[in-house]
Parts: structure tokens; C-alpha cells; sequence
């Protein structure tokens, strides 16, 4: 076969751990919620310690005459059963459950640190016995050890959240842990200890930044749930007995007053509730600054969404292939005008996909070739109209057999989606459900395209399976896709493509991700598939050789644009677009075993950053200055070709 | 399936065997004796420890707890110290409480839990934002206070439900759920939360992979590619999560049982606590990690029924 043509990517990544942490905590704080939550927090947790200076009563001083008043000047937050200021003993009270708070985030901290780092770090059994042991303690309710340790030690509020602690440290062990494991693999791709660095400067420099944010998030739930752990304590009447205060105990006294005295339950509750509010908003502030993104950025997502906007637009671009094409066009099984895919990026939109046209006959195959990142997938994703989340297609006309797709509704379209057009895409295994079997996945395709009865399907299904020569079809036919190989699965999921007998099958990238042996095998199969049923087909690919075999007709692309439309056999022999040239020779179609490939220079460049001129200019050896000042037009030469470069006539001419 | 059931059987055992055996240890850990607890502060040094020879709390710890484990595997989990009733006894008459309660609040939990995250994952907007809100809210809000706020509103103004109290099924099923309706609602409400989130990101994650692109490009129809295809990928996890819910539910059972004062399990537990009674409270720790097990090997089975994938693993 071939050589891959790929580009090198165009940037890394390197700056980026160093960059995030810089910003950490300043973007942290730019989230308002974040910095009410904090401010609150702090508030909160230096008046408690200060109670004794700021209360303006002592926490069990009574006055019985004064029994459960309202807010007033005097009593802040009113009084209690015993006359005692709410406010007073909430200072006090928070002495007792923020200091549980803090011995359980601690112990929790310290676990689930070592232990999660450990695990991650040495692999092995200590990975294996950590992880058994985490298994255990989820599966533990806490309050029951709660107050088995309690009953145990008396009472002891302390004990109580030091155990709870431990309790909760397998949440945190897993988080640290899948954080070490990624700086791990991380760190043997980058090959750091090669390098030199000691363990201790491996931790400093990638492990502790890479665990910090995820960490601190799981900490911070831990301190929310621990506090209102603690109150629980307090609630039943458990741990710091009474009259000390605790918020647990207040909420308990609030209980009690219930009906007399309804308000009592808003200051010991409320409290408790602000904490362990403020601290859960803390950790969604510190996840979502790790990140990078704003709060609330995935509210954005669902199905609705994935349902990409078509927009019906004038052509742009004169026709100039009209002439030539029209032939194809008038009996056309797919017809594409100007067809634009722009995805949102940063509220703007990027074009990945600019006024591509191309047609396909009945039984004919069409390649369409380039590059990575030429945005060939994403013009089929446009036609089809299942493009990634947030796209917006726009074009002049999609016709599939005289009807226009452009104007139809989500449900309009799937009146030709199986069964006027099949689909299968680069990843076989992936393409199919991981939760259904095989067989079922074709059967529920037939009856869903053919409208016939599930035994019937069924069998249709097992014929199908035939079809695609895979071999003891009842056999295969009860597996499920990651039980198969990729060519078995990549036979399915043609098999299924070709449950509503379509009149076009667009395969995306189809040997891609296979064995080099298997890849020639499936481009077989298609071409007998196509021989056999009269289908047109359309053949996404990179790779030169896979179009030289199994098209009639090729479509070059580069940076989002069609730059030569031409028969393959003319373009094999005489590329006209600098591109089209530099593909070739950088594959081995033609040439002679064993010689070394010429690899084109450069790299295509990104969406969004395209020039105004010729797109390839950058990397074209026969640059001139008329390529770079203006955007240059397909132009239609002799023998049914059209190329998007400025020395089309010359090298036709050439060729005369 | 069958050897899905058995592995899990098989990891149950040692699980039980941990925390029973943790328990026990940490019981023997209790300052003071049980025997001089019973006989109070003026009994001699001799009969404290002859009453610890007859109560076998002299031997070693292992041997204390295989004589306990001997009885527990033929249902005796010993006697209550202040009651003096059989553990077993006071474990089977309050069961039903606890687990009509936990049964219930796990039901409505898995209800309005998944309805919300499917229409969260379907919708979003405004639903989807609500339910963002909503998790963190309720993962904040300490649920004994807000189930003495619902008490205040439903029970006390309203009078809708009684306010406290339990009447057992045998004796009056509709009271039976008249009693049950607040304190399922409201534990059940506060894990629903959890479900819909899990619900809502697997959706969304399903949403994004290939084989629904793969689907939704060969013409499958909205509805079925939601509810069937993704549905059944988003299932699993949502089990694993059912699973974990259900262990902070039962931790709920307490509060909820304390606050509408329910004769449950909790509520033995934390007058046992009080009492330092630890045969029973033993008998109730292991109790309860049996639900968990229980509920875990449910979860389980159904996971490995909507993913085999889980299985081969």
C-alpha cells in the first residue's frame, strides 16, 4: 500500500501545566461565586474562633424571662428554650463543629495524599490492595460507624470525625490517584526520569500542580459533607452533650420548639447550611478554574443542541465546473453546492469547511483526498448533517436524487438518512453500541429501513452478515462489537450501512484505523458491494493509494476548499494543483518499491488562520506573488478537471 | 449472568466478614468492660471478672469473635445489655420500618432522579441549569433540617401527613402510607439529586460518542437512539451511582427516623449508642452492611445486564 501522508501538529502543549497554575488562583477568585463563598468562609470560621471576644453572651448564660424571642437588638438572632442569645451560642457551637470539620479533612487529606500518590506512583499490589481497600470503605454507610465509634468512645467528637475522615479518604485516594496515574503516563512519554530529574523534583514540577486541582475540589466536598456529618452528630444528640453548644445540638433544641417557637430553626440550621454550601460552591469554583472554563460552561449541551443549524445561503462562488459537470449533475445521485461547516470557537465562529462542491454519479465512487485537518471528514459531516456540537452548516443546495436536503427538518432528513445514503465511519468498534450485540444492532437496522418483522429482519440481517463475507454469521452474530476485530466490526458496521439498501454509501476514513492486510480486504469488499447493487459510493481517505484503487473520480481538499476535482485516472497521471502533485509523490503510487518518500513541508494551515490568497501558498514551490494578493478561483481546464491554482492553463499548456 | 451473581456473592463474604470483624475489634477497644458496666460501680474485682468468664469476654479478641461469628452464621448475633432481649429479635421487629422507608426514598430517588437527568440531557436550557442548581443545593443542605421544614410546612400547617410516627403495613396499609408519604419524599428528594446529575453527564457523554453519530448519520429516529441506545449505555453507571446513593441513604434513615420519630433500625442504633449497648449495636452495623451488599449485588447484576462489556472485565 501507500505511504500516510500527516502532518506534523502545529503546536504543543508544553507551556501549558506552568500557565495554568500561575493563573490558578486569581481566575478561582474572579468567579464571583467563588469569592462570596470564600469571603463568607473566612468570615465565618475567624468569628467562631473569636467568640469569646465578639459574642456578646456567654454560650450557657440563661434568662429564662427572655425564652424564645425573636430577632432584636439585644439578641441578634433571638433567644433559645432557656433564654439564651442564638447568636452568641452559634459562635461558640461552631468552635466545636468547625474543629470536627478540620480533623477530618485533615486525617481525610493525609490518606487519601499518600495513599492516592502511592497507589499511583508504584503500581504493583500497592495499587491493587489500595484500590480493594477503597471498594470496602465506599461501601461502608458512615453514620453507622459514626455512631458505633461513638458508642465506642463515649461520646468522644473527636474520635467520631478523625473516623469520618478515614471514612471519606477513599473519595480523595481515588481522585489523587487517577491524577499520579495520568502524570505517570504522561511523565514515561516525556521521559523525565531519562532525563535526570530525581523523584523529588518529578513531584514538585508535574505531579503536585497535575493533583492540586482536583484535590483541593475533593477536599473541599469532603469539609462540606464532614461538617454536615458533624451536625448530624450533634442533631441526634450525640457527641458534645448539652448544654455546650454545638450546630448539631442547637438544631436539635430547634426541634424540640418546633411549633412554639418556629424561627429557632433558621439561624442553627442556616448556619450549617452556609458552610457546607459555600464550601460544595467553593469546590465547583476550584474545579471549574482548573479547568480553564467558566462555571456552568457544560449547561450548555444537550440533545437539542447536537442537532446542527442548516442554513440555506446564495452560491458564492460562480460556477465554473457548470459546463463540464453537467452531465453528472443532471442525473446526479448527490449534489453539493457550496457546502460551509463553521464550528463556535470562543464566541466566534470558525470555518472548517468553506464552499465545497462536488457531485456523484449513480454507481460511481468518488474519493475525497487530502490531508489531516483539510476538513474532509467534516464535509460529510455537513452533508449528513451530524457534524460536532455547535456547528453551523450552511450551503447553496444539498441534493440527494433531485431532492433538496437543505430545506428538511431533523425528521425530514431521516427519511434518506439508511436508506438513501449509509454511513460508515473511521472507528468500527466505536461505531457500533458497546451494550447490544451485533446481531441485534442489524436486525433493529433492517426492521428500522425495511419495515419488516423481527424474524424476518433477523434473517435479512444474518444474509447481510453474509454479504460482507464474515464467516459463521450465527456465530458472530451474538457478539458483542468489543469482542470482534476490527475488520469484523468494520464489516458490521458496513453490513448495517447497507441494511436500508441506499443508493449512496459514504465511507468515512473506512481502513484507517485497520491492519494494513484487513484494509485491502474491506476496499474489496466495498468495490464488489458497489459492482453488485449499482450504488454510487464516496470514499473519504488520506491515503493516495486507496483512491488510485477504489475511485473514479477524486476531490483534492485543502484548508477547508476543494482545490482539484478531476478523473482519478488523470489525476494520477497528471495532477494539475501543486498539492495534488506533492500528494502523489509523497505516496508510492508509481513509484518503485523500496524508494524514499518525499514528505511535503509545512503543515496545513489551522482553521481561522487561513491566508487571503492561495491556502497552499506556504508550502508550494512554484509560489508567485499573484498567488498571495487575492482568493484564487476553480478554474475548469480541458479532459473534465477543474483546479483551484493560478498556473492551471500553464501546466495544461505544458502538456500540450 | 449466573457467574456475575456468584463472583459478587463471593466478594460480598470477605466485605461482611471486614466490617463485622472491624466492628468487633473496635468494640473490645471500649474503655471499661461490659461486665462492670452491668454490675455497676460497686462490684467486687471477683465478680466483675467472673461475670466476664461467663460472658467469654476474658478470652482473646479472635477467639471472641469466631465464637460471635459461630453464632451470627446460625442467626444469633447475642444478647442486648440493656434490654436483654436477642439482638436477632430487635433486628426482625424493626426492620420493616427502615426498610420501607430506604426501599421507598431509593425508589423515588431512581424515579425523579433519571426523569430529571434524561430531561436535563435532552432539553438542557433552563432544565439543565436547574438541575446544576438543585445538585449542589441539596448536596449542601444538611436533609435533617430540611426535612423539619417540610414537617413545619406539610405536617404542622397544612396538616397534610402526620407529623410523626409509623403504623406498620399489616395493621393499616393506607396509614402505612400516609405515615411514610413525608419522610420517603423528603430522603428520597435529597439522593434524587445525585441520580439526575450521573443521569445527565453519562446521557451527555453517550450523546458525544461515535456510535450515536454513527446511528443518527444511518437514520435512526431521535427517540430511539435516546431511550435505547444511550439509554442503556447511561444505565450502568447509573447503577454504580444507585449503589453509592443508596449507602448515603441509609445513613439518612437515621436523621429521617430520629426527626418523625419512626421505631426503626436507626432509631435502636441511637439509643444503643446512648446506652453503649454494643452486641446490638454490632448486630446493627453488620445488619446494615448487609443491605449495602445486597443493594450492591442488585446494582450489579443490572449493570452486567445493560453493559456486558462490564462482565468480560
Amino acid at each position: 500500500m501507500s505511504a500516510v501522508v500527516e502532518s506534523v501538529p502545529s503546536r504543543s502543549d508544553a507551556g501549558g501545566t506552568v500557565d495554568r497554575n500561575v493563573s490558578f488562583v486569581r481566575r478561582m477568585l474572579k468567579q464571583p461565586v467563588t469569592a462570596v463563598c470564600s469571603v463568607a468562609l473566612v468570615i465565618i470560621v475567624f468569628s467562631t474562633v473569636l467568640a469569646p471576644v465578639i459574642a456578646p453572651f456567654g454560650p450557657l448564660e440563661q434568662d429564662l424571662l427572655n425564652a424564645h424571642s425573636g430577632p432584636s437588638a439585644q439578641n441578634l438572632l433571638g433567644t433559645d428554650q432557656l433564654g439564651r442569645d442564638i447568636f452568641s451560642r452559634l459562635l461558640y457551637g461552631g468552635q466545636v463543629t468547625l474543629l470536627g470539620v478540620f480533623q477530618s479533612v485533615v486525617v481525610c487529606t493525609v490518606i487519601g495524599m499518600v495513599l492516592g500518590v502511592a497507589a499511583g506512583a508504584l503500581g504493583g499490589w500497592v495499587e491493587v490492595a489500595t484500590m480493594r481497600i477503597c471498594d470496602i470503605l465506599l461501601a461502608v454507610p458512615g453514620l453507622v460507624i459514626l455512631l458505633v465509634v461513638l458508642a465506642i468512645f463515649g461520646q468522644n467528637e473527636s474520635a467520631a470525625m478523625i473516623t469520618f475522615g478515614i471514612i471519606m479518604s477513599p473519595t480523595l485516594i481515588r481522585v489523587v490517584y487517577s491524577a499520579t496515574v495520568a502524570v505517570r503516563e504522561e511523565l514515561y512519554v516525556a521521559g523525565a526520569r531519562v532525563a535526570g530529574l530525581t523523584s523529588r523534583q518529578i513531584m514538585t514540577r508535574h505531579l503536585l500542580p497535575a493533583i492540586a486541582g482536583p484535590a483541593l475540589t475533593q477536599i473541599s466536598i469532603v469539609a462540606a459533607v464532614s461538617c454536615l456529618a458533624g451536625a448530624a452528630i450533634g442533631f441526634l444528640g450525640l457527641g458534645v452533650a448539652p448544654p455546650n453548644p454545638t450546630w448539631g445540638n442547637m438544631v436539635n433544641d430547634a426541634q424540640m420548639a418546633i411549633v412554639l417557637n418556629p424561627w429557632m430553626l433558621v439561624p442553627t440550621g442556616g448556619i450549617i447550611a452556609v458552610v457546607a454550601l459555600s464550601l460544595t460552591l467553593m469546590g465547583n469554583g476550584i474545579r471549574d478554574a482548573y479547568a480553564g472554563r467558566s462555571s456552568g460552561s457544560t449547561s450548555a449541551f444537550n440533545w437539542r443542541a447536537l442537532l446542527a443549524r442548516v442554513t440555506q445561503k446564495e452560491t458564492i462562488e460562480p460556477r465554473e465546473t457548470e459546463t463540464s459537470t453537467e452531465i453528472h449533475r443532471a442525473s446526479a445521485v448527490l449534489e453539493v453546492d457550496s457546502l460551509s461547516v463553521a464550528l463556535p470557537k470562543g464566541g466566534d465562529e470558525v470555518k472548517i469547511v468553506d464552499g465545497v462542491s462536488f457531485s456523484v454519479a449513480p454507481g460511481e465512487s468518488l474519493g475525497i483526498v487530502g490531508e489531516s485537518g483539510c476538513g474532509k471528514s467534516m464535509t460529510i459531516s455537513g452533508v449528513l448533517r451530524v457534524p460536532p456540537l455547535g456547528a453551523h452548516i450552511s450551503a447553496a443546495s444539498i441534493a440527494f436524487n433531485g431532492t433538496e436536503l437543505t430545506s428538511l427538518s431533523e425528521e425530514g432528513m431521516n427519511a434518506y438518512r439508511g436508506t438513501g445514503i449509509g454511513f460508515i465511519s473511521q472507528e468500527p468498534i466505536s461505531s457500533l453500541n458497546p451494550a447490544y450485540t451485533v446481531g441485534h444492532q442489524l436486525t433493529e437496522a433492517v426492521q428500522l429501513h425495511r419495515k419488516v418483522g423481527r424474524a424476518h429482519a433477523r434473517r435479512i440481517a444474518l444474509e447481510l452478515m453474509t454479504r460482507v463475507r464474515l464467516p459463521e454469521p450465527e456465530v458472530v452474530a451474538n457478539k458483542y462489537p468489543h469482542e470482534l476485530s476490527g475488520g469484523m466490526a468494520q464489516r458490521i458496521a458496513i453490513a448495517r450501512a447497507l441494511a436500508g439498501e441506499p443508493k449512496l454509501l459514504i465511507a468515512d476514513e473506512p481502513t484507517t484505523a485497520l491492519d494494513v492486510s484487513v484494509q485491502a480486504e474491506i476496499l474489496d469488499l466495498l468495490s464488489d458491494l458497489r459492482e453488485q447493487s449499482g450504488m454510487a459510493l464516496i470514499l473519504v481517505t488520506h491515503d493516495w493509494g486507496v483512491v488510485a484503487e477504489a475511485c473514479d473520480r477524486a476531490v483534492v481538499m485543502y484548508a477547508g476548499e476543494v482545490v482539484e476535482n478531476a478523473d482519478v485516472r488523470t489525476l494520477v497521471r497528471k495532477p494539475k494543483h501543486p498539492y495534488a502533485q506533492a500528494l502523489l509523490r509523497s505516496s508510492s503510487v508509481g513509484t518503485a518499491p523500496r524508494e524514499l518518500l518525499p514528505v511535503i513541508p509545512g503543515a496545513v494551515p489551522p482553521p481561522g488562520s487561513w491566508p487571503n490568497g492561495c491556502r497552499f501558498a506556504d508550502r508550494c514551490e512554484f509560489v508567485e506573488e499573484r498567488c498571495t494578493s487575492a482568493p484564487i478561483r476553480l478554474v475548469h481546464t480541458a479532459d473534465d478537471t477543474s483546479a483551484r491554482c493560478v498556473r492551471v492553463t500553464p501546466i495544461l499548456q505544458g502538456v500540450k | 449472568m449466573i457467574g456475575v451473581i456468584v463472583r459478587r456473592l463471593l466478594l460480598a463474604i470477605p466485605l461482611m466478614l471486614i466490617i463485622s470483624l472491624i466492628v468487633f475489634v473496635l468494640g473490645t477497644l471500649a474503655p471499661g468492660s461490659v461486665a462492670e458496666s452491668m454490675l455497676g460501680s460497686s462490684a467486687t474485682p471477683e465478680a466483675v471478672a467472673e461475670l466476664n468468664r461467663q460472658l467469654g469476654v476474658d478470652r482473646p479478641v479472635l477467639v471472641q469473635y469466631a465464637a460471635w461469628l459461630q453464632g451470627a452464621v446460625t442467626g444469633d448475633l447475642g444478647m442486648s445489655i440493656s434490654g436483654g432481649r436477642p439482638v436477632v429479635e430487635i433486628l426482625a421487629s424493626r426492620m420493616a420500618v427502615t426498610l420501607s422507608l430506604a426501599v421507598g426514598a431509593l425508589l423515588v430517588a431512581l424515579l425523579l432522579g433519571i426523569s430529571i437527568g434524561v430531561l436535563a440531557a435532552v432539553r438542557g436550557g433552563l432544565i439543565g441549569r436547574a438541575v446544576e442548581v438543585l445538585s449542589v443545593l441539596v448536596r449542601g443542605l444538611p436533609n435533617f433540617w430540611l426535612a423539619m421544614i417540610a414537617v413545619l410546612f406539610f405536617g404542622v400547617t397544612l396538616m397534610w401527613v402526620p407529623v410523626s410516627g409509623y403504623v406498620s403495613f399489616g395493621e393499616s396499609p393506607i396509614e402505612w402510607a400516609h405515615a411514610l408519604v413525608l419522610p420517603v419524599a423528603v430522603l428520597g428528594l435529597s439522593e434524587a439529586a445525585l441520580i439526575a446529575i450521573v443521569t445527565r453527564a453519562e446521557m451527555l457523554s453517550a450523546m458525544r460518542s461515535d456510535y450515536v453519530r454513527s446511528v443518527r448519520a444511518n437514520g435512526y429516529p431521535w427517540k430511539r437512539i435516546v431511550f435505547k441506545h444511550i439509554g442503556k449505555n447511561a444505565g450502568g453507571p447509573v447503577m454504580t451511582m444507585t449503589s453509592l446513593v443508596f449507602v448515603g441513604l441509609l445513613g439518612g434513615t437515621i436523621l429521617i427516623e430520629q426527626i418523625f420519630a419512626m421505631p426503626g433500625l436507626g432509631a435502636q442504633m441511637v439509643a444503643s449508642t446512648q446506652t453503649h449497648d454494643l452486641p446490638v449495636i454490632q448486630g446493627l452495623a453488620v445488619f446494615y452492611t448487609a443491605m449495602v451488599v445486597v443493594v450492591f449485588l442488585l446494582t450489579d447484576v443490572v449493570h452486567g445486564i445493560l453493559n456486558p462489556k462490564v462482565v468480560a472485565k
